[in-house]
């Protein structure tokens, strides 16, 4: 037996931070990242784009796509079930926090708690969604939740009396800890708690989705993606294993909902548009599908380059006496061509998972040795 | 591990008597409109290999599939162990000790060798006996153990099939259900994986094999069935079958 033991420990993946999952490690990268990210900030080129609290401000906002990279990435990487109406379950999530904490509904219910009710009302609009799309799959799925996609925004755009329609809800609560952060705590001015709120909250989401991946929900999702129908024959629940990879990228996305009402203190339905689902995927895309700090590497990148990136690329732009041009413009182009690079010269993102990486680049010596010789196993 | 079930005497009477590990009683499947399965009845004692044969398109696959709970049947009743196992969703087959090979394998490509065994042993809750049956396996297919860490994708057509069967026994199946395990093989892993399939029911796994190869199949069976555009035409001792007229015309080439 001791050779059947030997075997199954070398399966086992090594338990450090970027191969594998281990929480701890997990929390000290997220330290060094929230310290170093506003040091980097005062540094040049970096301090001369802007001012450490335009940074921090900054990197708060993309938290929220890196929350929603990391939802997605369950959907998409981890259960191959293409959405490109991702945004919706954001929406959602926003609209949640606006009822549970506004002058519009007159609730004033905490920021905190409405975190877990933003969460778990996006779960169940993902179980809601999932549902009818179980026998879908690929482009047929991709299209239903494309269209689930474009109806909530249309939904609450047009539901004046429940949504405020296009005005949208405004004067949302934000949240509250009181003299913990800072003097002024929230507020517009002082971006440093939005920061330390998001940082905390990606940190929670990451530690939950390795442990998640590394679970038997997250085999059997591998196994969803790879045959449905041999998953079945393996005993998988096929349907709880999908409807449960849609909660829980809903949920994810509910969580980036929540913080983006507090944080901008009004929601609109022109904020969840499919520009939104679109920027997701290709953030997950881009870092690379089913790897999850890949994923959120690649969604920190992107927005970056979308924010910072391109209003220097304008900046340098001007200094040079092309006074017309403004790359902001190009964004979509942008993002376009970037796609079409990468799958054309690396597939499997920026950041591949170790499985992914498999996939798309069989490494030739396991090749060679089936080819060497076929018949070799019927002696045996 | 149940021991060795002492194989029912081809010579003797048609159908073993007792409780059957499996029944099937008139059971009609469709495809939309397509009537595939028009009253199929039969019986699998424990312990047996009983064999499915039939042309393309007859209904073996489809048989399998229902009996799987991966197609629900509009009419009839499918027993396993004398419980109603009609409309029992697929994946607590497995629960109740039915474990397949589908057709064409389908292996988990991009997973390795030992992620596919793992795979079978998904919803398996008695984990100490589970490196008894890695053990099994890979006694049964050393060529697996050689590969375990290779990807599901890069094996050969005969060591895919092996590696299904494998996969199917990681779930300790009371009943294998085997589709088409011959299929598009060379001749000497036909013959290696029939004879693997009899150590296995040796070993005390009941058997539903599907194929095409009547001439194999039935050499290896103790009951055999024949399937004719989704009716049951003819059924018997496998060696009776293999004496059988009708079916060495149509199958067996004269």
């Amino acid at each position: 037996m001791s050779r059947l033991d030997a075997l199954r420990t070398r399966s086992a993946r090594p338990r450090t931070f970027l191969g594998g999952h281990q929480s701890l490690s997990v929390f000290l990268f997220a330290i060094a990242i929230t310290v170093l990210l506003p040091v980097i900030a005062t540094l040049p080129p970096f301090s001369g784009f802007g001012t450490q609290k335009d940074w921090v401000n900054g990197f708060a906002d993309a938290g929220v796509y890196i929350l929603l990279a990391l939802g997605l990435n369950v959907v998409v990487g981890f259960a191959g079930l293409l959405d490109l109406g991702y945004a919706a379950f954001f929406a959602i999530g926003a609209y949640t926090y606006a009822y549970g904490n506004s002058g519009f509904t007159g609730l004033d219910i905490p920021f905190w708690p409405m975190l877990i009710v933003g969460a778990l009302v996006a779960a169940t609009f993902g179980i809601l969604l999932g549902a009818p799309t179980l026998r879908l799959r690929g482009d047929y799925l991709a299209i239903v939740t494309l269209g689930f996609g474009e109806i909530v925004p249309v939904v609450f755009l047009n539901s004046d009396k429940y949504t405020n329609g296009t005005n949208g809800i405004t004067g949302i609560g934000q949240p509250s800890i009181y003299g913990v952060f800072g003097i002024n705590g929230f507020g517009f001015t002082n971006p440093w708690p939005y920061y330390i709120t998001i940082v905390v909250i990606i940190t929670i989401v990451v530690c939950l989705l390795y442990r998640l991946e590394d679970s038997r929900l997250g085999r059997a999702w591998v196994a969803l993606r790879e045959d449905e129908l041999a998953a079945a024959s393996m005993g998988i629940n096929t349907v709880t294993t999908k409807l449960l990879a849609f909660a829980i990228g809903a949920s994810t996305a509910g969580l980036a909902g929540v913080f983006f009402s507090s944080k901008l203190s009004s929601v609109t339905p022109d904020s969840f548009g499919f520009t939104v689902s679109f920027t997701a995927l290709a953030m997950v895309v881009l870092g690379g599908m089913g790897n999850i700090w890949g994923v959120a590497a690649g969604a920190f990148i992107v927005y970056e380059l979308q924010t910072q990136g391109l209003k220097q690329l304008n900046t340098f732009a001007h200094s040079i006496g092309l006074q017309n041009v403004d790359f902001t413009n190009y964004q979509y182009l942008l993002y376009g061509l970037a796609l079409v690079l990468m799958m054309l010269l690396r597939p499997e993102g920026l950041f591949p998972s170790r499985r992914r990486r498999r996939e798309l680049h069989e490494t030739p010596a396991e090749d060679e040795l089936t080819a060497a010789d076929p018949t070799a196993g019927v002696a045996a | 591990m149940t021991d060795t079930q002492p194989a029912p005497d081809l010579a003797d009477a048609s159908t073993p008597s007792g409780t059957p590990l499996l029944r099937l009683t008139d059971v009609h499947s469709y495809y939309g409109h397509i009537h595939a399965l028009q009253g199929i009845s039969l019986d699998v004692f424990p312990g047996e290999i009983v064999t499915l044969l039939g042309a393309n398109g007859a209904g073996k696959t489809t048989t399998l599939k229902t009996i799987h709970g991966l197609l629900r049947p509009r009419q009839g009743r499918i027993e396993f162990e004398g419980n109603d196992i009609t409309t029992m969703p697929a994946h607590d087959h497995v629960k109740v000790g039915i474990g397949q090979s589908p057709e064409g394998r389908r292996i988990f490509s991009r997973m390795s060798v030992l992620e596919n065994l793992q795979m079978g042993s998904y919803s398996r809750k008695d984990k100490a006996s589970l490196n008894e049956d890695y053990a099994r396996v890979f006694e049964l297919f050393p060529r697996l153990a050689e590969r375990r860490n290779q990807h599901g994708g890069t094996l050969s057509g005969g060591e895919q099939q092996m590696l299904a069967i494998g996969r199917a026994l990681m779930t300790r199946p009371k009943l294998l259900m085997l589709d088409e395990p011959s299929m598009g093989l060379a001749p000497i892993l036909v013959e290696q994986i029939f004879s693997i399939t009899q150590d296995i029911n040796r070993q005390g796994t009941t058997i539903l094999l599907v194929e095409q190869n009547a001439r194999m199949a039935l050499g290896v069976a103790n009951r055999g069935y024949v399937l004719q555009t989704g009716r049951i035409v003819r059924s018997g001792p496998g060696p009776a079958l293999l004496e059988d007229e009708e079916v060495r015309k149509a199958y067996l080439g004269g």
